[in-house]
Order: structure tokens, then C-alpha cells, then sequence
């Protein structure tokens, strides 16, 4: 395990470090007066890898440099941003697996039946549907028809008013889900009817074990597995679905702020939220490989 | 991530199995459902193998059969179900009732295509039988709901929208396509090269596949677009550009998969070089992968040009794109003019759906015939 982990460790660093020079590569190629801010005027104009140094340490001095449109640090507004995304990437997350795990069960058990393609055609048009366009939808439905929720996203400043203002917060978690249950729901099926597949499921039902006891220790359980994967995997199409949804609540997240920024020409801050996100995920990539290494052990041997 | 498993576990064993397995007591036992495994993955291998001349072939001979034409595109995917090579003078009878019984095998794929076919004749074709202006602002015809004269209704610069659907799908249709290919182009590479070479080139190449797919593709492309005016050879470049990663990742697993295959080991023991192992084995195993992952491709790129024209970032006034319509319609969203969304949002959703389910079929249809089932 210990081999396992360093090696993975390493990985993760080597990651990292190319994360940061994909965002110092976008910086180079926006204007020069956002990396004189960044790199320091003394060097402004010395080679690519003396310029690239100077900024990583910044960034490790944990400067991200200064937003222009509303002149603040680029960490100010991330520590603004960041609970939000949070607060609605995780309720929603957790909304899509919830519905996603036992839809996906059941397709693939009752593979090729009516169940299977009534399900299967939901997800399809889930997938197809932008979220933009199903947001608008629930926007036209539930807020200006029927008025049982916002509009918008809240707007309180408190992560606690966030939290409490459910009516808001209801549409853009809806929407976040639907978007994400269809890309869990698609891999949950194809994961549990891998496991189907397997001998141990075959030995299983030879040995007598009835059909609720092969679903639930053998087929659920396995298929639970990968679903680990998928969550560190998922991070960066989860935000990036995020900034879709805060763009159309108006709902001031970290998305909300980078598209902002993109509109305004504002290239440290786009940047700077760039960099967090991507070091982000690779770290949760790095402890879902873990978590999935913890559950199953195969997995230790077989990558060595 | 079960195959690869499987596949790390089935070498050793399958290695030691001609030496000295035979004394053993224990071994045989062990060793027995491995030595099935070799009979059944020969005739597998055989099958794509064979396949793929076929469909250069099938491709080639279609404007032949004129009277196919939408049909004749199917059958491009239909050379595995179909088996032997058809000679170029084949009748055209029999050629056209081999692709319906191809379509049939692959219901999902053929809705998928025929749905696809239908939106580029309409958005490519319809223009010339349904005139519009799409250019110039008419404010005394702006947010008419649908009806006579305008059966969509207009937007809010008073254009026609059903007219605008088919000059925004030229856009969306052309960008997607353009974008999807080059992304699986370039990831194939990527992903095959990493996989054949392996060590530490694979690792270098990998690692920066994930440090790519860590950042989101959205949020990449709003920085290139901030900086780069989003023309339409811009916008195919700089998509393309961001969703390569993923294919890269899956013919690189095809590719270490195959390379461990007993058919391929088979053929390294029988004499031949890696060369003959790569080109006639493992490409044509991993193509039906590719073209698969082709049609994923230009679905993703037509959803990621929408987003990006949603976002305001997209292909600049007066060309328009699917995605406009939808920025537009977003614009007034508190009036209720349900009409300015339904119309591209169902179109959008409409190219997606058919272009997943031409991919699921295609992958269902070939991984069936594969794996014998």
C-alpha cells in the first residue's frame, strides 16, 4: 500500500505542477500588463521558466494576484465564491447519487425490458438537454408560472442565508442534479452490469444465494466501488456545470465570478480561479484513487 | 477498470501454463479456465479483423448504390455484422437488403443516424425552399409569438426564428462536426502513441492528459475566448483543442489492453514482429473504439459551442449558432417568450440524443459481435 500510495502521491505533485503551467502558458498569452501584476515588474521581461518561478512563488505566498472591477485580491473574492459553489455542488452531488445509484441498478438488472428503456431514454434526453436550457425551463415553470420559488439564486452574503433561503436555492440545486444524475446514471449502469457479469456473481447464485442477496453483497456493493472514481473524476465537469447554473440563477459562486471576470477582459482573477480548481481536483483525484485502493485491494498490485 | 484487471491476472498463469504446469497437481486445475480463454478470444480478434477491409470497401462502393444514399451511410458501420468483403459489382439489391438487415441488427444506432441525416437536410438544405432574413433588424416584428407568417415565431430583433434554426444549425452542425473529429484525431494519437510506447513517455503523456481533465473545459475555453476573437475556425481549434483528453484516455486503456491480449502475445510467439502485431491486430481493434468515441465527440463539442454561445462568448453577431438563440432568449427571460428557447434548446437536444445513440448503438452493436454474446 505504502508504494501504491507514494507512487500515487507523485503523481498528484506531477499534476499539480502542470496545472500551474497550463495557467501561467494563459496567462503569457493575455496581455502584458495583467503578468507584470503577477510576476513582478523586475521579471516582466526575463525568460519563460524565471517568469514561471517568480509567479509559482507568489502563488505559494498564496498571492494570486489583484482583480480589477471590483479592486480587491483575487483571494478575497475566492473566499467569497468558494462556500457557495461548494454548498451547491455538494447538496446537488449528493441529490444525483442518490437518484442515480438505484436507477442505474435497476437498468441493468432489468437490461433490455421496458424499465431499462424507459429509464434509458430519460437519461438521453437529460444528457442532450444543456442545463442552460433545462434551468430556463424550471425558471419559466416553477418561478414565473407557478411562483413557488426564485428565480434567482440567493443572494445573502452568509453561507448561512444561503443555506436558509430555500426557496432560491431550490432551482439551482434542481438544476445542478438533473444535470449530474445524467452523467452518473449512465455510468452506474454500465458499472453494475459489469458486475452482473462477473463470475463471482455467477458462483454467487451457483452457491444458492438468493436473487436480493446477489444484488445487495455482491452487485451493489461492487458497483458501489467505482462510484468512488467517479466523484474524483467528476469534480471538474461538476464546476464546470456549476458555472453554467450560477451564470443563469445569478447565483455569485466561483463560476458565477470566472464568467464575470471573462466578460470584463478581468485575466487574474479568471486565472486565479482557474488554478484553484484545477489544483483542487487533482487533489481530489489523488483521494479518490486512495478511497478506492482502501475498498479494493486489487487495485494496489495490478497499477504497480 | 474490471478489464484491465482481469487482463493484468491472465499473462502470468497463461505464461507458466506450457513449461512445467503439467506435474503439478494444483496447477492444472487453475490453469484449465485460462486455456479456454485463448479459444475464445481467437475467433473474437478474427471477426473486427476481418471486418474493417470490409468497411473501406463498403465506403467506397457506395455511390454505387445511388438508390441508398441516406441508407449507404449506414452501411459504413454495418461491415462487421455483415462478415465477408462484398465485390464492387455486387447487385444492387442484394447490397440494399444487406444494410436494412444491418440497420435492424443496430435499431438504436439507425434512429440515431436517420435523425442526424434529417437536421443537416434541414438546416443545410431548407434555407434554399425557406427564405429568410436573418441579418438585418425588423423591431416592428420583434417577440411574435408563433403563427401565421412565422411559424416559430421571431426573436427580439424580429427575425424569423424557424429561419434562424436552420442558418444557427449550419454554425453548430459544422463547428460540432469539424471539432469532434479533430478532438478524436488528435486524442487517438495521443493515447496511442502513450499506450505502444509506454514507460516513461506514457507516464509524461498521462499525466498531462490529467492535469488537462482537472481543469474544466468551460473555464479554459472562456480564457482562450477572452483572449482569441471566437471565429468559427477559432472556436473548431480551440474545442478541439480542450476535449481531446478523453479519448486520449480511452485508446490509451484500448491500446495497454490489447498489447496484453493472448492473440496479440499468440502472434509475438508465433514470430511476428510488433509491427504486424500493432497494424493488423491492435488498430483495427481499437478503431471500432475510435469511431465510437467519434460520435461522443461531436456531441460534447456541439453542447460545449453552445455553452460558450450561452455564455456570450461564442461566434460573433451576425453569424449565429444554436447557443445565440438560447443567449438571446435568455436576455428577456422574465416576459415568458417560450417560443425564443424551445425551438433551439429542442434542436440542441435533439443532435445529442441522436449522436449518443448512434454512439450506444455502435458500441453495443460492435462489443456484441466481440464478445460473442
Amino acid at each position: 500500500m505504502s508504494a501504491f500510495l507514494a507512487r500515487r502521491v507523485l503523481q498528484a505533485v506531477a499534476v499539480v505542477l502542470l496545472v500551474t503551467l497550463i495557467v501561467f502558458g494563459l496567462l503569457r498569452l493575455g496581455p502584458g500588463s495583467d503578468r507584470a501584476q503577477l510576476v513582478g515588474t523586475g521579471a516582466a521581461h526575463s525568460a519563460f521558466l524565471l517568469q514561471y518561478l517568480s509567479w509559482l512563488g507568489q502563488v505559494l505566498h498564496g498571492n494570486l494576484g489583484f482583480s480589477t472591477t471590483p479592486a480587491e485580491p483575487v483571494t478575497t473574492l475566492l473566499a467569497n465564491a468558494l462556500p457557495r459553489t461548494l454548498v451547491l455542488t455538494g447538496l446537488s452531488t449528493l441529490i444525483a447519487l442518490l437518484v442515480a445509484i438505484p436507477a442505474g441498478i435497476v437498468q441493468a438488472v432489468r437490461r433490455s425490458t421496458a424499465t431499462d428503456h424507459a429509464i434509458r431514454t430519460l437519461t438521453y434526453i437529460w444528457y442532450g438537454m444543456p442545463s442552460f436550457v433545462l434551468g430556463y425551463v424550471l425558471i419559466l415553470i416553477f418561478a414565473l408560472h407557478l411562483h413557488w420559488f426564485g428565480p434567482e439564486g440567493p443572494q445573502d452574503s452568509g453561507i448561512g442565508g444561503v443555506l436558509t433561503d430555500w426557496q432560491d436555492l431550490t432551482l439551482p440545486v434542481l438544476t445542478l442534479s438533473l444535470a449530474t444524475i445524467a452523467i452518473f446514471a449512465r455510468y452506474m449502469r454500465s458499472a453494475a452490469a459489469d458486475s452482473l457479469d462477473e463470475e463471482y456473481v455467477e458462483a454467487a447464485r451457483a452457491r444458492g444465494a438468493g436473487e436480493r442477496r446477489v444484488l445487495l453483497r455482491h452487485v451493489l456493493r461492487n458497483s458501489l466501488v467505482p462510484v468512488v472514481t467517479l466523484l474524483g473524476l467528476s469534480i471538474p465537469q461538476i464546476l464546470g456545470g456549476a458555472l453554467i447554473v450560477e451564470s443563469l440563477f445569478n447565483f455569485p459562486g466561483m463560476g458565477w465570478q470566472i464568467w464575470q471576470a471573462a466578460l470584463n477582459h478581468n485575466l487574474p482573477v479568471v486565472l486565479g480561479f482557474t488554478l484553484v480548481i484545477g489544483v483542487g481536483a487533482a487533489i481530489g483525484s489523488l483521494l479518490a484513487d486512495i478511497g478506492y485502493a482502501l475498498l479494493d485491494p486489487r487495485v494496489r498490485y495490478q497499477r504497480a | 477498470m474490471s478489464a484491465e484487471q482481469v487482463n493484468a491476472a491472465v499473462p502470468e498463469p497463461f505464461e507458466a501454463q506450457p513449461f512445467e504446469a503439467q506435474p503439478f497437481e494444483a496447477q492444472p486445475f487453475e490453469a484449465q479456465p485460462f486455456e479456454a480463454q485463448p479459444f475464445e478470444a481467437q475467433p473474437f480478434e478474427a471477426q473486427p479483423f476481418e471486418a474493417q477491409p470490409f468497411e473501406a470497401q463498403a465506403f467506397e462502393a457506395q455511390p454505387a448504390h445511388s438508390a441508398a444514399r441516406a441508407r449507404g451511410s449506414k452501411g459504413r458501420h454495418a461491415g462487421p455484422a455483415v462478415g465477408p468483403a462484398l465485390p464492387a459489382q455486387q447487385d444492387v439489391a442484394s447490397g440494399f437488403r444487406r444494410l436494412i438487415a444491418t440497420a435492424r441488427s443496430m435499431p438504436l444506432a439507425t434512429v440515431g443516424l436517420a435523425i442526424l441525416v434529417a437536421t443537416a437536410v434541414f438546416c443545410f438544405i431548407g434555407p434554399v425552399l425557406y427564405h429568410t432574413d436573418q441579418v438585418h433588424v425588423f423591431l416592428s416584428q420583434a417577440n411574435l409569438a408563433p403563427g401565421a407568417g412565422h411559424p416559430l415565431g421571431t426573436d427580439g430583433d424580429g427575425n424569423d426564428e424557424l429561419g434562424r434554426l436552420m442558418v444557427g444549425g449550419q454554425v453548430s452542425l459544422e463547428v460540432g462536426a469539424a471539432a469532434g473529429v479533430l478532438a478524436a484525431i488528435l486524442g487517438s494519437l495521443w493515447g496511442a502513441i502513450s499506450g505502444y510506447v509506454g514507460g516513461y513517455l506514457d507516464a509524461v503523456m498521462m499525466r498531462v492528459v490529467d492535469a488537462g481533465l482537472a481543469i474544466p473545459t468551460v473555464v479554459v475555453l472562456l480564457v482562450v475566448v477572452t483572449i482569441y476573437r471566437p471565429t468559427e475556425p477559432v472556436l473548431i481549434l480551440v474545442i478541439a483543442a480542450t476535449s481531446w483528453l478523453s479519448t486520449a484516455r480511452l485508446v490509451r486503456a484500448e491500446a495497454l489492453t490489447l498489447r496484453t491480449r493472448e492473440f496479440v502475445q499468440a502472434i509475438r510467439v508465433m514470430g511476428g514482429g510488433s509491427l504486424r502485431a500493432v497494424l493488423r491486430h491492435i488498430a483495427p481493434n481499437a478503431f471500432g473504439t475510435i469511431v465510437v468515441n467519434v460520435s461522443f465527440q461531436v456531441a460534447n463539442a456541439v453542447l460545449t459551442l453552445a455553452i460558450l454561445s450561452y455564455l456570450g462568448l461564442g461566434i460573433q453577431s451576425p453569424a449565429v449558432d444554436w447557443g445565440d438563440m438560447i443567449y438571446a432568449a435568455v436576455q428577456t427571460i422574465d416576459d415568458g417568450y417560450w417560443w425564443q428557447i424551445v425551438a433551439p434548446g429542442l434542436a440542441i437536444m435533439l443532435v445529442v440524443v441522436a449522436l449518443t445513440m448512434l454512439g450506444d448503438g455502435l458500441r453495443d452493436g460492435l462489443g456484441r459481435e466481440s464478445r460473442g454474446r
